[in-house]
């Protein structure tokens, strides 16, 4: 694996969110702490949208992640954020290699429909869970780290110093992926499937792959959120919350790894401040947000950059 | 056995008010290849507008029974007013874009629209009953089946599905605009070609699809109370029908809602936990095994 400018640019961003966490005030932890759950299962969505693929089903395994995260703490009484993490990537990864098998198929609106109604089914089954809360959900409480307790006072820098490693170690990974050969097959598969298989890939092998990788990050970022917000519920994959993820997708753009996870804190700024000041309008805000940023810059917000530094 | 005709009848009422919905959709993604999410919203406009007008009607003291007639002049009101508006102000400058682009666009519109409707509305939830409890529900009076009551509203649900379904089947094969229609599905560049003015047709579709959503809408706002989020929950369910029948396809929506409507009043007659959980089930597995759904015929080659 070779490193190169933007592999160290995401260590050194890593480094500076660990130490800076303490010295911020608590808002802006709370802030910067969901913009990284949330950059992260974006850069999944980044990750098929190279595929040329937008999936409106992704709620689905941010809340197997979360729910996961918090069964550990429910049933097997292991409130370890760590295993927490471990368990929904495993539970994540399991599942997304299943239903990839049917998904990797499928493109365009199909791809989008299907994903739907994957996420919708396990709505369906949570809301008419009554031990599992149906549509209230239940908390989750993370009290140790690595079998380490945890004070409660200092619960709070622990979780978000934890989203940090863990978004940083994902963007670092995921960079590495993209270029590596397999990595921008990805490109290629949007721009002409045939071709590629032609040169002898398997566009099926690597958009399953793909879809794998992208839940992965999906439910870690569900994990993440549920030890961060100490509740989990229901809504978690109500289509909506997958809308959402595609939304902070298409503002953050594709051209880095960091475009999701800047696009994410953003979304986050746009939706704390358009909530402070008009409770009632913060959709509104995000909707002509999405629609001038579609109209304006179809590469998302990342496309300002790289439009700089070409010309 | 009374059961087994409950769930009959409650089928075929759920499935009347789902055909009534998914229509507009499957017309709009017919002709224009646009998923409209912001079907949702126009569903809920024209349920919110109806509780304005019906409360406007009552309030002025005329006779209960024309209450009807303010739900149908809420969904005109709808797709007149709301339809044209984002077809001219939006969505025109949207076409040929990608289909998944586009639903994006309506996805962005439906979040839009659902703050405008908390504006004008207020989040309380809102009810159609006149000063003495009157209600456009209950003012029918009910009929009997099988020892079981039902309102006979959820007639008039049932007409109103068969007639917009019969009304949208015959003007597709027997009038002039039907066919020119049918030509723009086809192929919408040899239609504007052959002298087709398609941007009328997508105006005109849309306001349809849009004033359908409405009637979708005004129907249901006397059965239910109106609230935030209505929308949201119906779209999806929307999605579902048109999925399961085929995208863009007439008979595949009314297929669609039939089996969805079923599949629903089963589960919730005799296994209440998989209401939901049985509807996407269903549109998961129509999806696998036929992707383009029950009513696709074979792709129109293109090159």
């Amino acid at each position: 694996m070779k490193l190169d400018r933007t592999s160290f640019a995401i260590l050194a961003m890593g480094a500076i969110l660990l130490i800076a966490g303490p010295q911020l005030p608590s808002w802006m932890v709370s802030m910067l702490n969901v913009s990284l759950c949330y950059g992260t299962v974006v850069l999944g969505m980044m990750l098929l949208m190279r595929n040329g693929i937008v999936s409106f089903g992704h709620g689905l395994y941010f809340c197997l992640g979360a729910y996961a995260a918090g069964l550990l703490d429910q049933m097997l009484k292991m409130p370890d954020m760590l295993l927490m993490v471990g368990a929904a990537v495993v539970v994540t990864g399991v599942v997304s290699a299943i239903l990839g098998l049917l998904l990797a198929k499928y493109r365009d609106i199909f791809f989008a429909m299907l994903s739907l109604a994957f996420s919708m089914i396990l709505y369906g089954l949570l809301v008419k869970t009554a031990s599992l809360g149906s549509t209230d959900g239940f908390n989750v409480a993370a009290k140790t780290v690595g079998g380490f307790a945890v004070a409660p006072e200092s619960q709070r820098l622990m979780v978000y110093s934890l989203a940090v490693v863990f978004a940083t170690v994902s963007a670092f990974f995921l960079h590495s992926y993209l270029a590596s050969h397999q990595g921008r097959l990805a490109g290629a598969i949007k721009d002409n499937e045939l071709r590629v298989e032609y040169m002898g890939a398997s566009v099926m092998r690597v958009v399953h792959r793909n879809y794998v990788i992208s839940a992965v990050l999906a439910g870690i970022g569900g994990a993440l959120m549920a030890v961060n917000i100490g509740h989990i519920d229901p809504e978690m994959t109500y289509w909506p919350q997958s809308g959402e993820f595609v939304f902070v997708a298409i503002l953050s753009g594709t051209g880095s790894v960091f475009a999701p996870l800047g696009g994410a804190l953003v979304f986050e700024a746009i939706r704390s401040f358009a909530y402070e000041y008009s409770p009632n309008t913060w959709q509104m805000v995000l909707g002509i947000t999405m629609l001038l940023v579609m109209i304006f810059l179809p590469g998302g917000l990342w496309s300002l950059f790289t439009r700089k530094r070409e010309g | 056995m009374s059961q087994f005709i409950a769930v009959l009848v409650d089928g075929i009422v759920y499935s009347s008010w789902l055909f009534i919905i998914a229509v507009g959709l499957t017309l709009i993604y017919g002709v224009m290849k646009i998923l409209n999410i912001a079907h949702g919203s126009l569903y809920a406009l024209g349920a919110f507008t109806s509780v304005t007008l019906c409360g406007l009607w009552f309030n002025a003291g005329l006779p209960p029974m024309g209450s009807y007639l303010m739900l149908l002049l809420s969904a005109i009101l709808v797709g007149l007013v709301a339809g044209p508006v984002i077809e001219r102000g939006l969505l025109r400058f949207m076409y040929g874009k990608d289909e998944v682009v586009l639903v994006l666009v309506t996805y962005a519109l439906f979040l839009i629209l659902e703050d405008l409707i908390k504006l004008i509305w207020g989040v309380d939830p809102l009810f159609i009953t006149g000063p003495g409890g009157e209600s456009p529900y209950s003012l029918l009076g009910n009929f009997e089946v099988a020892g079981l009551t039902y309102p006979n509203y959820n007639l008039v649900l049932i007409a109103v599905a068969v007639a917009t379904g019969g009304a949208l089947a015959w003007a597709l094969a027997k009038t002039r605009s039907g066919k020119l229609l049918l030509a723009v599905i086809h192929d919408r560049e040899v239609s504007a070609a052959l002298g087709i003015n398609v941007g009328r047709i997508y105006f005109v579709t849309f306001t349809i699809g849009a004033m359908l959503a409405g009637v979708g809408g005004a129907l249901t706002a006397p059965t239910v109370s109106v609230v935030t989020g209505m929308g949201a929950e119906v779209i999806v369910l929307a999605f579902a029908v048109v999925v399961i029948g085929g995208l863009g396809s007439l008979p595949g929506a009314a297929l669609g809602a039939l089996i969805v409507g079923l599949v629903r009043a089963a589960a919730v007659h005799y296994l209440p936990e998989v209401e939901l959980f049985s509807i996407y089930f269903v549109m998961a597995v129509v999806l696998i095994l036929r992707p383009k759904g029950l009513f696709s015929g074979a792709e129109v080659r293109k090159i």
